[in-house]
């Protein structure tokens, strides 16, 4: 990108526009830093270019265009102050430039001398927008020329487009661009904060800003103010304030302000702590959803059929490539799609258990250790037949906007959306399956001829078709879980095989047959992977786990909640 | 022929003409195989390959090893879905002889360590590594390692009385946290590549024709002798109770019998066994790496035997071979078809064959 950009000459007009000017921009800029940048002030001025700021806008947007344009062939100071002048002028689309800028995207097209923001989309191939309207002006291979910046400008730069921000209409772009100040202040950005606190109104703007107040008052000349300063941030998550207190902790020189730094420090660092908790104990949770979502169809076939799936991670895999078809089916609406997955998913994968269960698994009964056979059997077809219809290789399934992007609930701790939803997910499953087991005619009957074939059978139940059903059930679940795992994993025809053993354990902790157990268990052993594993590390963890399994069957061969009574014995 | 019925007179092999078979053909076989392809000249349609010879090793070692399964399976009814575990371990503790007898001989030249400790950056063998040098030390540990892990795990397990499914899970849990074990470089046995690049064994020449037929020759010799101890367990009154221990546990128990011991004793045996094989296996196949302890291979060793049959040691025999025969084959011409045909397998004979092979077998005699 920048070997191109370097070949392709300045226009020669800019180059001598820029010149002439150079005496006006030297002394907009020492303006500018003498008053500080704000754009109120610079109205108020009367100069030449800060009374064209006060004239209407879609004149400034106009004004805008030769600022830019001079911009390609100005030195690192003169486009310092060609930025200066484009904040005076207060165009609409300013911002978008400034932002652009800083990014290092904003061309030059050595044709016209126009100035584009400029995306690389291909080899050598670039969209280009208009950042005067903000609308796309088609793309460009080659003959485009970038131009540059410097530490010093990128800093202004920042600042200017802070400036902008702060007084945007949305609250959000005002609390983000709070932030970054606050990470990195001076005494410019001080001065833009100071300004913004009176008039701010949204409630999570202000603390931001008056946090960066106090860590601006930290490094004030009286104790009092320092003192007050540190009361201010004491409960605050901000890297910026733990390391500035830390050092005040250290080295300030009254005894009475560096206790209270040091006390805030520790209450602090106790709180990084309860977060660092929280923290693990969600991806805990995560990891242990989805081992729930993963077992808990296998609770249903293992604990009240007594059936050994094998096949389960297989069902879990043609759920997450119903997933990957959905997508194929309607590319333009991935969060559609994901959302009619589930669905199908249950359905396809339900309708391979009925399939199996009618086809394999009803001439086994009784005799749990061949279904395990069998079934082992039936997941080397399905693997095989997924190599030979889609490829040996992984399928890419994307992920929706509204499952990508993280909650920041503060600096110390962060929420990824998609292991959020698998949370809910798995919690939402379990509790239509306690429902349809708990409620429904069917659960009833499912209940009846696992406790007792022969009587319910008598009782005019026609276990067969219970079966079938149960059976499809625990499918279509683990179908569903697919649908959750195709966001997390790569979708391979080696995605069963890596979570049935794991399936297994949780099944077999929970205690057979009890789908609380199962939830318990899995939520458990996810959250004590979690545990070990800053200590372990992530393989050693597992086989930690694995070894505490191995042991806690020993104890308690039944699992944590073991079935009652008679019925126990016969599984 | 001779040797089969003096075998028999020895063993108490009561009506048994599957195993009288067995020692014969394996005989045939361990005195054909050498000639076939020592003394008969190369261009011969009859002559066999090193190639060949190594996969026939090879296919032995499985046999021994189905055997080892075929014992606490078919006559105890302790399914273990980790029996793969026991033979890596055996192989794990030929591999490491073979790696010292590299010596200075590896491509960092180093005439203690081992290449991979080299690049690892060790400065010493681990505690663990040392009397591998010695041939008998090596031998002793391809019986202890997979014993004493047996004879711990089914000390706990068994005394807990975990029986049936739970049992299988949890030696399938077992081979999982090994392979998850052994592919740490930490462990301090190759990783991920495990023990490779052997250059001899005893002084002789790993790569060289005599050697093979050797191991060969080796292997065969061991599934006979493994199998005759296996034939003389079952047949013993130990194997009375240990039968009666899978038809009916709690009535063995409470007729007196401490069901737990005699399960524990066959479960170390067979994992010793499984030692040997996997130590025969690996000077033939060149490598041992942590992908033998995957709980697939377990389970496709269950497979070789329901195949064949089980609970009658030849069965599991004629399971491993057939099986590993049609893998050779079909992974060869048909790659694609291999897993169809493995998958259909399992579910045939399972579902329609439940004595597998042998059993159709006898089922046809009964009925002629």
């Amino acid at each position: 990108m920048t070997d191109h950009a370097t070949l392709v000459p300045t226009p020669p007009a800019a180059r001598g526009r820029a010149g002439a000017m150079r005496g006006v921009r030297i002394w907009l800029a020492a303006l500018l830093l003498g008053l500080g940048p704000a754009p109120a002030l610079m109205a108020q001025d009367d100069s030449a270019d800060a009374g064209q700021a006060a004239t209407a806008s879609q004149d400034a947007s106009a004004t805008l265009a030769p600022l830019l344009a001079e911009l390609g062939g100005a030195g690192y100071r003169e486009k310092q102050a060609l930025v200066a002048r484009m904040v005076a002028l207060g165009a609409p689309n300013t911002r978008l430039a400034l932002r652009a800028f800083l990014d290092g995207a904003l061309y030059q097209r050595a044709a016209d001398g126009k100035v584009f923001i400029a995306v690389e989309d291909g080899d050598d191939h670039y969209s280009l927008t208009d950042p005067l309207t903000g609308a796309a002006a088609g793309g460009a291979s080659g003959g485009l020329k970038r131009i540059r910046t410097n530490n010093a400008l990128r800093k202004a730069l920042r600042q200017a487009i802070a400036q902008f921000e702060l007084s945007d209409p949305d609250a959000a772009v005002r609390l983000a661009s709070a932030r970054e100040l606050v990470d990195d202040l001076d005494e410019d950005t001080v001065a833009l904060l100071r300004q913004r606190a009176p008039v701010e109104k949204d409630a999570e703007v202000l603390a931001e800003i008056e946090t960066g107040l106090a860590l601006a008052d930290l490094g004030s000349a009286d104790a009092e103010g320092r003192m007050a300063a540190i009361e201010h941030l004491r409960g605050s998550m901000k890297t910026a304030v733990y390391n500035r207190l830390n050092l005040i902790a250290e080295g300030d020189p009254d005894t009475a302000v560096r206790k209270a730094a040091a006390a805030a420090v520790r209450g602090i660092d106790g709180w990084r702590k309860v977060y660092g908790w929280i923290e693990t104990l969600f991806f805990g949770m995560s990891l242990g959803s989805v081992l729930v979502l993963a077992a808990i169809g296998l609770a249903i076939t293992f604990g009240v059929m007594g059936v050994i799936n094998m096949a389960h991670g297989e069902l879990m895999m043609i759920g997450a490539y119903t997933t990957y078809c959905m997508q194929l089916l309607m590319p333009e609406h991935i969060g559609l799609s994901m959302v009619l997955s589930i669905p199908a998913a249950f359905i396809v994968s339900g309708a391979f258990g009925v399939a199996i269960e009618r086809g394999i698994v009803r001439f086994l009964y009784g005799r749990p250790l061949e279904t395990l056979l069998a079934t082992f059997g039936l997941s080397l077809i399905l693997q095989q037949l997924v190599r030979s219809i889609f490829s040996p290789l992984n399928r890419s399934v994307s992920t929706p906007d509204f499952m990508s992007g993280t909650l920041q609930i503060n600096e110390a701790l962060s929420l990824t959306y998609n292991r959020l939803y698998i949370i809910v997910f798995a919690l939402i499953v379990f509790v239509l399956l306690q429902l349809i087991l708990k409620r429904t005619t069917l659960g009833l009957k499912v209940r009846a001829v696992s406790q007792n074939r022969a009587m319910a059978r008598a009782m005019g139940i026609r276990s067969e078709w219970v079966d079938a059903a149960t059976f499809g059930l625990g499918a279509g679940i683990a179908g569903v879980a697919g649908v959750a795992l195709s966001q997390l994993t790569n979708v391979g025809p080696n995605l069963g095989q890596s979570y049935i053993i794991d399936s297994f354990m949780v099944v077999v902790f929970g205690g057979v047959g009890n789908l609380w157990g199962t939830l318990i268990s899995g939520l458990s052993l996810g959250v004590i992977n979690k545990l070990l594993e800053p200590y372990s590390g992530a393989v050693l963890a597992k086989i930690l786990v694995l070894v505490f399994l191995i042991l806690f069957i020993q104890r308690r061969p039944r699992g944590l909640f073991p079935h009652k009574g008679r019925a126990a014995e016969g599984h | 022929m001779a040797a089969s019925s003096l075998l028999s007179r020895l063993l108490p092999m009561r009506d048994d003409r599957g195993s009288s078979a067995f020692f014969v053909v394996l005989l045939a076989v361990a005195v054909a195989v050498p000639i076939l392809h020592l003394a008969v000249p190369e261009g011969s349609a009859l002559h066999l390959s090193t190639y060949t010879v190594t996969l026939l090793g090879k296919y032995l070692s499985y046999a021994l090893l189905a055997v080892a399964l075929d014992l606490i399976w078919g006559y105890c009814g302790i399914l273990s879905l980790g029996h793969t575990a026991f033979f890596a371990l055996g192989g794990y503790a030929m591999g490491m002889y073979l790696m010292r007898q590299i010596g200075s001989r590896g491509v960092y030249g180093d005439p203690v360590l081992p290449d991979f400790m080299v690049f690892l950056d060790w400065k010493a063998l681990p505690w663990f590594w040392h009397g591998f040098d010695m041939f008998w030390f090596a031998m002793l540990m391809v019986v202890l390692a997979p014993g004493v892990l047996a004879y711990v795990f089914g000390w706990f397990a068994f005394r807990s009385r975990v029986t049936g499914v739970y049992l299988s899970i949890i030696t399938q849990a077992l081979t999982y946290a090994l392979l998850l074990a052994f592919f740490r470089n930490e462990m301090g046995f190759g990783g991920n590549n495990g023990l490779t690049d052997f250059k001899d064994l005893l002084g002789y020449d790993l790569q060289s024709s005599n050697t093979r037929v050797a191991l060969f020759l080796c292997t065969a010799i061991a599934l006979g002798l493994g199998y005759a101890a296996s034939r003389y367990i079952v047949g013993s009154r130990f194997g009375r109770v240990i039968e009666a221990v899978r038809d009916a546990e709690a009535r063995t128990r409470f007729i007196g019998y401490k069901v737990e011991n005699y399960k524990l004793w066959l479960f170390t045996f067979s994992a010793a066994l499984a030692g040997i094989a996997g130590a025969l296996y690996v000077p033939q196949v060149g490598i041992i790496n942590p992908g033998e302890f995957a709980p697939i291979n377990s389970i496709e060793v269950v497979v070789w035997v329901a195949i064949g049959g089980r609970g009658t040691l030849y069965g599991a025999v004629v399971g491993a071979l057939l099986v590993n025969y049609a893998k050779t084959v079909l992974t060869g011409a048909l790659p694609e078809i291999w897993l169809y045909a493995l998958g259909a397998l399992f579910v045939v004979v399972t579902v329609f064959l439940p004595q597998g092979i042998v059993g159709l077998l006898r089922r046809k005699e009964a009925t002629a």
